[in-house]
């Protein structure tokens, strides 16, 4: 077999071993797959929000939760990469003749494949609820797309925040601070009915631009015309920067 | 040399201010032995200074040290896991920097944390590392069952690692450092934290496998583990081998056993000194604990000779002791830095 075929002979593995950890912990994935669900009927119903949006806020709110779900991502990877650091199950692929990547490319395609379904459940709850894009099949896909982009470069963050830190207490401290990130959005509300100068970080926020886009495809408020390039180029922006520092830091395990 | 399994060769490494963050605990805390050793890695110094070592193919070689002495940075090179700063290192023939894939081929290692999935079950694990080891589904499957009933662990079924008491668990990390039955065998202190029952699992694993002709190297901090394992033995301290032998020749440049002899008045230690029969340099003296002790040769004559001696000086000694020497001595003889000894003398 040549060096190309063990790449993927090695990462189609380590994918499996993510899967079968699944199959160890049910539990904790069925909570990862309700925590966004939870979250989505809290705010739709529960918290009552939706200050300055014209139209209905079903329609304002699910690509906002579809787009929170894809960005606190982002945790789940980093808490993943630093347990297996920390046990020094690292240690052993790295002593054994796979090819190295195949770690963290295990890692993405589970963490990838993870965020696809929960995408799907929240889908197929907001539908139960009542919630119907007006984009057609091609904005649909296209919405899919741009949340599985945004999810991509939350993921390579992840992995370069673990890499980087290595400690669970890091771990715990991104834990708390994706809420705020997360929340300076507009996942829920209108930036236009914010403070002048908060608006504005909430427009500048990446996980927003994703969101506009979203809504747009989707068809429903909140959407802008051509806000799709900046849904592209955002998580484009973040890998480009993201994805060299989190290979190189892998790379440099072993200085 | 031909029939040489590990060479090392003036290896150099010290750790960088920002780099050392990721390559996490180079030396396990849990047993400060040597807590203010001052060339310690922890503290700035290199790790590896300068250490040479040859292991012929087939032996066992104990590498014995404190913590801080470089044992672990030593074995993550030696596993490609770690880059040399400077050296000519070379595993199973091939280059440890240039030839890491081929050196990954031949070594199993055996590190101090369980390096394992601790969320799959023990069969689980094993399939997934002999499939990184591009077995092939069936044959890393067959290999898991192999392992699984050499080491004791068959029944173990799907029970998750995560629930296996300490020695199940360095059973089945051993198992994995065995998939493809490697030429060169790592145990970074295989025993560390394992009760006597571990302990003795752990021993007699290494040495079936040693029959089967594996190059192992060792690493310890425990002199019995290294005589009871060993073939040969290099006493490492501060980054470079102090001393090296097999576990008789060691012991006999140590001195064997040692007498000690507690007084009853501590004012006369410096005339109990001149009659014991030994060289005068080799006594060590504490005079808060009114405390002698020296090696000594012929452990029975000795203790005689001692007894007698000092009954007809008319000095009273509340105790006398013959026992081995502990690691500390044994580091404070072939070590040279003596501080202790000046600071007690």
């Amino acid at each position: 077999m040549t060096g190309t075929t063990y790449a993927l002979t090695d990462s189609w593995t380590m994918t499996r071993r993510e899967l079968a950890r699944w199959g160890r912990q049910p539990v904790a994935v069925v909570v990862n797959l309700v925590f966004p669900v939870m979250l989505l009927l809290m705010f739709g119903y529960l918290v009552g929000g939706g200050r300055g949006i014209g139209g209905d806020y079903l329609d304002y709110l699910v690509p906002g939760m579809l787009a929170l779900t894809m960005a606190f991502g982002l945790e789940g990877t980093m808490v993943a990469v630093t347990q297996d650091l920390n046990k020094g199950v690292v240690d052993r692929f790295r002593s054994m003749p796979m090819a190295n990547g195949a770690v963290l490319v295990g890692r993405s395609a589970a963490d990838m494949l993870q965020s696809a379904i929960g995408l799907v459940v929240l889908l197929a709850v907001a539908a139960a609820l009542g919630w119907r894009t007006d984009g057609g099949p091609g904005g649909f896909l296209g919405a899919v797309g741009l949340l599985l982009l945004f999810r991509f470069a939350m993921l390579w963050i992840g992995i370069h925040l673990a890499l980087v830190a290595g400690k669970p207490e890091l771990v715990q401290a991104v834990q708390i601070l994706v809420w705020p990130v997360g929340f300076l959005s507009n996942a829920f509300a209108a930036p236009e009915s914010m403070p002048g100068w908060l608006g504005t970080v909430v427009q500048w926020n990446p996980m927003s631009q994703t969101a506009t886009a979203v809504r747009d495809l989707f068809g429903g408020p909140g959407g802008e015309p051509g806000h799709v390039w900046a849904a592209v180029a955002w998580p484009l922006a973040l890998l480009a920067v993201f994805f060299p520092l989190a290979v190189r830091r892998f790379a440099r395990l072993s200085r | 040399m031909a029939d040489a399994a590990i060479v090392v060769e003036e290896a150099r490494k010290t750790y960088g201010g920002k780099s050392a963050k990721s390559t996490k605990n180079p030396e396990s805390t849990k047993h400060p032995k040597n807590p203010e050793n001052p060339k310690s890695a922890r503290n700035g110094g290199p790790a590896l200074d300068g250490l040479d070592l040859t292991v012929a193919r087939g032996t066992v070689h104990g590498v014995l040290g404190p913590n801080g002495a470089g044992k672990t940075t030593l074995v993550r090179i030696l596993a490609t896991l770690l880059r040399p700063d400077a050296g000519r290192i070379e595993v199973a023939g091939h280059d440890v920097v240039r030839e890491a894939y081929a050196v990954r081929l031949r070594i199993g290692l055996l590190g101090q944390h369980a390096a394992l999935d601790e969320e799959l079950g023990g069969r689980q694990n094993l399939e997934l590392f002999g499939r990184l080891h591009h077995l092939g589904a069936r044959r890393a499957r067959a290999r898991a069952d192999e392992l699984l009933a050499r080491f004791g662990l068959a029944g173990t079924g799907r029970k998750a690692v995560r629930q296996y008491s300490g020695g199940m668990r360095r059973r089945l990390d051993l198992a994995a450092s065995l998939i493809t039955e490697p030429e060169v065998l790592f145990l970074d202190e295989p025993t560390t934290g394992l009760d006597p029952r571990g302990r003795a699992e752990v021993w007699d694993s290494v040495r079936s496998l040693v029959d089967g002709g594996t190059t192992v190297l060792l690493t310890t901090q425990y002199l019995e583990e290294a005589d009871q394992l060993a073939d040969r033995i290099s006493l490492v301290d501060a980054g470079r081998v102090v001393a090296d032998g097999t576990a008789d020749e060691l012991k006999a440049a140590v001195g064997g056993d040692r007498v000690d002899v507690v007084l009853r008045d501590a004012g006369q230690l410096g005339a109990a000194v001149a009659l014991l029969p030994v060289p005068q340099d080799t006594v060590t003296v504490d005079t808060d604990r009114r405390l002698l002790s020296a090696p000594v040769t012929d452990r029975m004559a000795a203790l005689a000779g001692i007894v007698r001696a000092l009954e007809e000086a008319g000095i009273r000694a509340e105790d006398i002791a013959l026992r081995r020497p502990t690691l500390d001595e044994v580091f404070l003889r072939l070590t040279g830095h003596d501080e202790r000894v000046k600071e007690t003398a």
